[in-house]
């Protein structure tokens, strides 16, 4: 099969702290409206930071997508969230839905950082009570990692390649690129790509533990997450998934169906834990080497680069990410791109965070809209001395898009970066 | 308890596990439950967990492979009863 087939995104979903489909997320981008709340839960366990970033979901969505049956005793939020987007991303993408067929030449990969923590717990409890048989038999798929796929791939009838993908907070993002090569290497003619992060104490408590969460705004939740600010001082946790529907220029034209974007390329790298990078901190050079390469690898001249939507968690380290981003594309001031990071009003989604953004992204591609950045109340003096302030919009800003450039940083000091154009036929 | 409230309560447990494309009403004493009503063997433990609660006794490993009928199921249980 040709080398040359075009990959496109035709279908989305979301489940994400502020907006349960892609056209509210839209909604909720563009007026900055935030999914951050104060979480009783984290306050009755005494964690330092209580303010999260939790989905909305209804009993009645819930029963949408899952029978009586599927319910019962499924305590694995991400695999749920997982499977809701990808349900949706699948609806919207118009291909064959309800006659659930069988799709040979349509996988999936869905990542996660792990599954089910909540059912880990009890059968650790029912275990250590002498009590194995209790597990029943819903236990091994909410807490084997691939169980969000497994559940994708049986609701759709897919059968191409089905795995789960891991890599911290780059997993999304991976997994979109991961979809990708199959597609571009002739092995499918679509692919779904997502990933997702469980809610609760069991996931969150880890990065409570290692003070790197903000902890004066557990009275003001919405204010929590303050990307690009001066007083940036740790990431919101989050949950949720994203979903995006790939496939191959010429299916998504036979079709007729909807191209919101073109994914034009993107690179995985390391940092390898050298020159300044560690387990927690990114290695500079290797962030910068992972961007050069995205460009060259999408045949895409950084000039052609109109926005960003970055990592930027919302720590000290955002200045650093925003020089990083300046010596890739050898852009600065008034030349660089706009850029934006959603993790002021969905917090850090950790493992869901790149295809959540992803699909922000896509949608900012769509609509030929930049969202807004909201809690900067004065923008970091590191990243000031790079760029100019323009560049880190405040309100929504409608301009030509050519294309985007989505990158997302791991523990680990694993860096993706993805491409994304507006699509031209 | 009457083998006809043994089997109105089993009907209760059972039908939870039923494929999509089966119907309560095809649950007769003598369906097999994984060849007449499609339930995946999987959900054979959870039916069994779930007896176990609605009528408070426990199942050994012996009466688990005797439950291959719904009729197989109300005996196992009037003998724990």
């Amino acid at each position: 099969m040709s080398k040359d087939r075009r990959v496109v995104i035709t279908g989305l979903g979301v489940v994400a702290p502020n907006a349960i489909t892609m056209h509210d997320f839209h909604k909720a981008l563009l007026t900055g409206t935030s999914g951050l709340k104060h979480q009783k839960e984290l306050e009755e366990l005494q964690f330092k930071c209580q303010v999260a970033g939790k989905p909305q979901l209804t009993q009645e969505i819930i029963d949408q997508h899952f029978t009586a049956l599927q319910q019962r005793g499924l305590l694995a939020t991400g695999l749920m969230y997982g499977v809701i987007s990808a349900k949706q991303a699948f609806e919207n993408s118009g291909i064959d839905f309800k006659n659930k067929s069988y799709h040979e030449d349509i996988g999936v990969v869905f990542g996660t950082g792990q599954s089910g923590g909540d059912k880990f717990r009890e059968a650790i409890h029912h275990i250590d009570d002498n009590d194995v048989r209790r597990l029943g038999s819903t236990s091994v798929i909410q807490t084997m990692s691939s169980g969000v796929s497994a559940w994708i791939s049986g609701e759709l009838g897919l059968g191409n390649w089905v795995t789960t993908n891991s890599s911290a907070c780059s997993t999304g993002t991976e997994a979109l690129l991961m979809g990708y090569d199959r597609i571009k290497s002739g092995k499918a003619r679509g692919m779904l790509v997502g990933s997702c992060s469980d809610s609760g104490p069991y996931i969150w408590g880890g990065f409570d533990a290692m003070r790197i969460l903000p902890t004066k705004y557990n009275d003001k939740p919405e204010m929590a997450s303050r990307p690009f600010s001066h007083d940036a001082c740790g990431f919101v946790p989050g949950s949720g998934a994203g979903c995006l529907v790939l496939e191959t220029l010429e299916s998504a034209l036979s079709r007729k169906a909807t191209i919101y974007a073109e994914v034009k390329g993107g690179h995985l790298n390391s940092g390898g834990q050298t020159n300044g990078g560690s387990m927690t901190a990114p290695n500079g050079l290797a962030v910068q080497a992972c961007i050069k390469t995205a460009l060259i690898e999408s045949k895409i001249d950084s000039s052609q680069i109109d926005v960003i939507n970055g990592h930027i968690t919302a720590t000290s380290k955002d200045g650093f990410e925003v020089k990083n981003w300046s010596a890739a594309l050898n852009r600065s001031g008034k030349d660089f791109p706009f850029i934006n990071s959603f993790k002021s009003t969905i917090g850090h989604c950790l493992a869901a965070s790149g295809s959540i953004e992803l699909v922000g992204s896509t949608l900012q591609l769509h609509h030929q809209v930049v969202y807004p950045n909201i809690n900067i109340s004065q923008l970091h003096p590191e990243i000031v001395s790079v760029i100019d302030k323009e560049k880190v919009p405040l309100k929504p800003i409608k301009t030509k898009i050519h294309s985007l450039a989505k990158a997302s940083f791991g523990f680990g000091d694993v860096n993706a970066c993805a491409i994304l154009s507006t699509f031209k036929p | 308890m009457t083998t006809q409230e043994i089997n109105q309560k089993l009907l209760e447990i059972v039908k939870v596990y039923l494929p999509q494309d089966v119907t309560e009403s095809s649950i007769k004493p003598e369906s097999h439950l994984m060849q007449d009503l499609g339930i995946n063997s999987a959900h054979l433990v959870d039916i069994v967990l779930d007896v176990e609660d609605t009528f408070d006794i426990m199942l050994d490993e012996n009466d688990m492979q005797q439950m291959q009928r719904v009729e197989d199921a109300t005996t196992v249980i009037q003998n724990k009863l």
